[in-house]
């Protein structure tokens, strides 16, 4: 356990220093990209946010990174050039919401499905749900962005069902009423479709694959024996245990979620993390980027130790075996 | 202790001679080959049979037409050939997804195996490595430093793809390698004094075969999506063709609003069967490397027939199993769970 820890401590110091590392060692610095928007920037205002921005004083590397430690311990992440003076921790802030949101959703509904259609298929093979899997696996090997923006032209442009872009009506008040919420749930069920579609096939094919292996175990056959239901061999005794890949998985899954869905947010137009990124990309806007690479590192490394836990607490043979 | 008996019948049969090999090979597997063998002469011959030269404009173009004779795939709004485009582009998109898979796989077998072999500080340090580049998150990673890289062409793209793609398939083989190196037949030659790289190469290696097979395809597979993914959010050498720039120019010119389906349906659909054949390659590697998920007999059921648990299954256990039986191969290790342990 201690070295799970130390693990963790090790990638968690990797990540802060690539996420330090990249601005730093890319051309061009936040500054340039403000002047570059700003080209009315009096050189007095330059050399002031040169200061705010830790460039101006000639350290070296290591004290740039020092200070750029010891700004995150006290939570300090910069303010963001493109949306200057805003700071990063807001702009962070408006935009996980709806990333969590929808893509947590998606990601639960898509785990369920395909685990649950994995289970099936696994049991009753060559059977109609083992048959679905080409289909899901065609799906997947698809180029997301390319189902999207069908999906996008047939149901929002084609048929007025879903609209293709945004992340709420415009001029809705954001907060908890009716209206917001209705209209953030109609604008998000078209992206989450398409990645359910396009990510169930992973589930399925790692639910069915354990399964049929779990299928051939003798106890199966006892529980078979012993004339329990159907339902119960299935479900209780092959599933219950074939699900352990697949719950790791999962656990992993839930920490891309602010990763994972970039490309769903650019074809949406939607306001989450993955198009602030893009932009912030686009603008140049390092303070910002380093942010979100921050924040995608953290979700990640919760959610390995996450499924650490999980896996322990799932099987107990891996208590023994982390024990050496 | 039978130490020395094993070593030369294990290792040698392994690998079956090459017509077993090709009957034994699962029907999806063969399927996926056989269309992934289409898209690999394609990537050969294609700009060759190309009609026209994919970037030549018609200044008297009066925007995008749909198929006809003189353009089967139609054309762009620019008046370019869209099957051309096509025929030249599947080989830069192929080309690259290759170059990847090799880095990759080179990267994750040099890194997997030793770190498994090795064990002790330097497995420590290695299996570090790739835990680091497992939990880095690949896709954010990759426009950042894409976007900076001066021009980037095929080999600096494939460089950067492997180098955050390598360290899934580095984990597995690992996994595997740990498990071989305990086995009776890999103590049995260190027994008889072979070096340390000759256990590698002709003990270690050959019983990973279909491991590292299915590796290269997967990262195949990421590396096209990827790259086409990239192309589309603008992160691409914008002056060659290949599936993801031509999905990128069909894009920005409205291409799906205004019902050119020659024009992005081809590239789409094109990367849509590429992946496709990768994934069903993948599934028959998988049934190769565990026999369990192999189907018996390959014959149908009755629809309506009661099933029951145990019937479909295990053919290395069914003594009278027709197409398997008296073979020499032996599945190596057949251990899922194994491979899907989170971080271990």
């Amino acid at each position: 356990m201690v070295r799970r820890l130390g693990f963790y401590a090790v990638a968690a110091w990797v990540a802060l220093t690539i996420n330090f590392l990249i601005p730093h060692v890319l051309p061009g610095t936040p500054v340039e990209a403000m002047l570059a928007q700003h080209p009315q920037l009096t050189a007095s205002a330059v050399k002031a946010l040169d200061l705010q921005f830790g460039i101006g004083h000639q350290g070296s590397l290591l004290h740039q990174y020092g200070v750029y430690l010891n700004h995150l311990i006290h939570g300090n992440l910069g303010v963001s050039t493109a949306a200057y003076p805003a700071s990063v921790t807001s702009v962070l802030g408006n935009t996980i919401p709806w990333t969590v949101a929808l893509v947590g959703a998606a990601t639960i509904i898509s785990f369920v499905l395909g685990t649950l259609l994995g289970i099936l298929a696994g049991w009753r093979r060559g059977g109609r749900f083992d048959q679905l899997l080409p289909a899901f696996t065609f799906l997947q090997a698809t180029p997301y962005f390319f189902l999207a923006l069908i999906a996008i032209q047939l149901f929002s442009n084609d048929w007025h069902i879903f609209p293709g872009y945004g992340g709420a009506t415009l001029g809705v008040q954001v907060g908890f009423n009716a209206a917001f919420i209705g209209s953030a749930i109609h604008h998000g069920i078209l992206p989450a479709l398409t990645i359910i579609v396009t990510s169930m096939a992973g589930w399925m094919l790692q639910m069915r694959n354990v399964m049929i292996t779990t299928i051939g175990e003798d106890y199966v056959l006892a529980a078979e024996a012993k004339g329990l239901s159907t339902r119960r061999v299935m479900f209780t005794y092959a599933a219950r245990n074939a699900i352990l890949p697949n719950i790791a998985g999962f656990a992993l899954a839930i920490g891309f979620v602010i990763a994972g869905a970039l490309v769903m947010e650019i074809v949406f137009s939607y306001p989450g993390v993955g198009y602030q990124l893009y932009n912030a990309v686009t603008q140049d806007d390092f303070p910002v980027m380093q942010g979100i690479f921050l924040a995608i590192s953290a979700a990640v490394l919760l959610a390995c130790l996450l499924a650490d836990i999980v896996y322990v607490i799932a099987d107990p043979r891996t208590r023994r075996r982390a024990a050496f | 202790m039978a130490v020395a008996v094993p070593v030369a019948p294990q290792s040698a049969a392994i690998v079956p001679r090459r017509g077993q090999f090709l009957r034994s090979m699962p029907a999806k597997a063969k399927v996926g080959g056989a269309i992934l063998g289409l898209f690999l002469l394609v990537a050969i011959i294609g700009p060759a049979i190309a009609p026209y030269d994919p970037s030549a404009t018609n200044p008297n173009a009066l925007g995008a037409v749909g198929p006809t004779a003189a353009h089967l795939l139609g054309t762009t709004s620019t008046g370019q050939d869209v099957l051309s485009q096509l025929l030249v582009g599947l080989r830069s998109s192929i080309v690259l997804g290759v170059l990847t898979a090799s880095i990759a796989t080179f990267l994750a077998v040099a890194t997997g195996v030793t770190a498994g072999f090795l064990g002790g500080i330097a497995d420590e340090g290695l299996s570090l490595l790739m835990n680091v580049f497992v939990v880095l998150p690949a896709l954010p990673l990759l426009i950042v430093l894409l976007g900076y890289l001066p021009g980037s062409g095929d080999l600096p793209t494939a460089i950067v793809l492997s180098a955050l793609g390598w360290s899934w398939g580095a984990r597995v083989i690992r996994a595997q390698t740990l498990t071989l190196r305990s086995r009776d037949f890999i103590a049995a030659a260190r027994e008889t004094g072979e070096r340390t790289w000759r256990i590698v190469t002709f003990e270690i290696l050959p019983n990973e075969v279909s491991l590292i097979a299915a590796n290269f395809v997967g990262t195949f597979l990421y590396a096209i999506l990827t790259s086409v993914a990239l192309a589309f959010i603008g992160v691409a050498n914008f002056s060659t063709w290949n599936l993801g720039t031509m999905l990128f120019w069909a894009q920005s010119a409205n291409a799906f609003s205004t019902g050119a389906w020659w024009w992005y349906v081809p590239p789409g659909v094109a990367a849509a069967l590429l992946g496709t054949s990768l994934v069903l390659l993948n599934f028959g590697l998988d049934e190769l490397g565990n026999p369990r998920l192999r189907n018996t007999t390959g014959r149908r059921k009755r629809p309506h027939a009661r099933w029951r648990p145990g019937t479909g299954l295990s053919t290395a256990a069914h003594p009278h199993q027709p197409r398997w039986s008296g073979r020499a191969w032996r599945p190596t290790d057949p251990t899922p769970v194994e491979r899907a342990e989170p971080l271990a």
